[in-house]
């Protein structure tokens, strides 16, 4: 039996504003943020957050509710221009493309950058139809294709052997589990390059969070993951990088193994270790 | 403190309890020796057991604990409690060896001649002490001094061998005492060596750096097949 590699050492990072992207050493990431901010209204709920994700690994952000972490991750398809009154500064790059450019698509934008919630959210379609749906959007008419594109996704999100005999029955019929695996199943159908995740297993049962687990684990062979969640042992099962935020800020961002066994800074210990406050 | 805080605290007020008992008990075999007092050697024997018992109630706190999920600091803690507990158990282990050595020695008239076995004893449970002492305190820079010390205890003990060597060759009558001396000094030597063993815990405990063995090498490369 062979063993598996040593990880290799990664430097301790904490972003400071206007500093350069924290990143692991020796890689170009696929997502680069440089002093970003962002404004409810007159408040700061991100504070210059400078950091890199690295292409096809998976990358938690924790921290306590309200430290910004989902606002950062909806910051990477654009979901807070849906909100009011939410004000952006600084730069935000992906695959060296500023996502906040006057001339930048957000449709397509989201097409290279899927998204799945917390909660489940399957359209009051047939399972089959919830997958082809963005296909459809994006103008595939092809019925073989759109066959093809179901059942590969639904094999990538390991739902196809639960689902395969009933594709025409609606979907609101599958347990929560599957109807996030489903989430999933639509996701990737689009073949994005990234998929961020926002506790896309805390309303699940423990077997249900398992198998989205592992899917995750697949899934970070062909996709960067970004993944939002409050269970440490979550993080540290399925992430090969963590993000600590603390009000706004980017306190941490180094190795998992080394956030969750040593890491640098005290107010990090103090959260993962729950002495936080 | 929050339940999982003092449940920490009882595992390490368990491990320094065990230490105090393991400590003590290489100080009462060493004067079983140096005393020629059966006594003491029996009550070594007896007191072994506790140490068994105390390292197996740290297992169990630390297994308890561990199903708690605990992180960083916490998560050391209880790594290196269950090895730091196995090292007291070795040694409350050697001071059995040496308290049956000396009930041994009893038998026979003392040998007449200076051999340095106090001082190798004092120089082990003062070793063992400060590991301690640093594993409370958090002094890794004490921790770290106690490691070169168990050269000393190695050469001391080959001193030992050599002189005890002599003996026999002097006479063959000494050779009974001498081979229980030697491994009395072998035993003690091991004491050294768990010493080492906690004050290089005490390191990763506090620093997370692992000072062991520091020449590296390959482990992925499967081992040659031996030449016939």
């Amino acid at each position: 039996m062979s063993l598996p590699p040593a990880p290799s050492s990664t430097r301790s990072t904490s972003a400071q504003p206007g500093s350069a992207p924290a990143t692991s050493a020796g890689l170009a990431p696929l997502i680069v943020t440089h002093n970003l901010e962002l404004f409810y209204g007159k408040t700061r709920a991100l504070k210059g957050i400078s950091m890199g994700i690295q292409e096809r690994l998976v990358t938690a952000f924790i921290g306590p509710s309200g430290c910004g972490k989902s606002t950062l991750l909806r910051c990477f398809n654009r979901m807070n221009d849906l909100i009011d009154h939410v004000r952006i500064t600084g730069q935000c790059h992906i695959g060296g493309e500023e996502i906040y450019g006057r001339d930048v698509d957000v449709i397509e934008l989201r097409k290279r950058v899927g998204m799945v919630f917390q909660k489940s959210n399957p359209f009051p379609k047939s399972i089959y139809e919830n997958v082809a749906y963005g296909l459809r959007l994006h103008g595939t008419r092809d019925r073989k294709t759109l066959d093809e594109v179901v059942e590969r996704s639904l094999r990538g999100a390991a739902l196809w052997d639960e689902v395969k005999d009933r594709l025409h029955q609606s979907a609101l019929g599958l347990s929560g589990g599957q109807q996030q695996r489903l989430c999933i199943a639509r996701a990737i159908a689009i073949r994005p390059e990234i998929i961020l995740m926002d506790e896309p297993a805390s309303a699940l049962d423990p077997i249900a969070t398992t198998k989205i687990e592992e899917l995750i684990l697949d899934l970070k062979k062909e996709f960067t993951i970004v993944i939002v969640t409050h269970n440490m042992q979550q993080a540290t099962r399925i992430s090969d990088q963590t993000a600590f935020f603390y009000l706004g800020e980017l306190i941490e961002y180094d190795a998992t193994v080394k956030i969750f066994t040593n890491p640098a800074k005290k107010q990090t210990e103090d959260y993962v270790t729950g002495r936080f406050g | 403190m929050t339940h999982f805080e003092t449940s920490i605290d009882g595992l390490r007020q368990r491990l320094l309890t065990m230490a105090s008992y393991a400590a003590q008990s290489i100080r009462t075999a060493v004067r079983a020796v140096v005393e020629r007092d059966d006594e003491l050697g029996r009550k070594v024997e007896e007191d072994d057991s506790l140490l068994d018992e105390l390292e197996k109630v740290i297992d169990e706190l630390a297994i308890q604990l561990l199903l708690r999920a605990p992180l960083a600091r916490d998560l050391r803690l209880i790594m290196v409690a269950t090895k730091v507990s196995h090292d007291l158990e070795r040694v409350g282990d050697e001071a059995t060896a040496i308290a049956r050595r000396a009930q041994d020695l009893n038998r026979e008239p003392q040998l007449k001649a200076p051999i340095e076995l106090p001082r190798m004893a004092s120089m082990v449970t003062e070793m063992l002490a400060e590991s301690l002492d640093a594993f409370i305190t958090g002094d890794c820079t004490r921790a770290r001094a106690i490691i070169p010390r168990d050269k000393q205890v190695d050469a001391l003990n080959k001193q030992l061998h050599r002189e005890l060597t002599a003996l026999i060759v002097q006479s063959p009558d000494n050779t009974n005492r001498c081979l229980n001396l030697m491994a009395i000094s072998k035993r003690l030597e091991r004491v050294g060596d768990h010493a080492k063993n906690i004050a290089e815990e005490v390191v990763y405990l506090h620093e997370a750096t692992d000072i062991r063995h520091t020449q590296r090498v390959s482990i992925d490369t499967p081992p040659a097949a031996p030449t016939s």
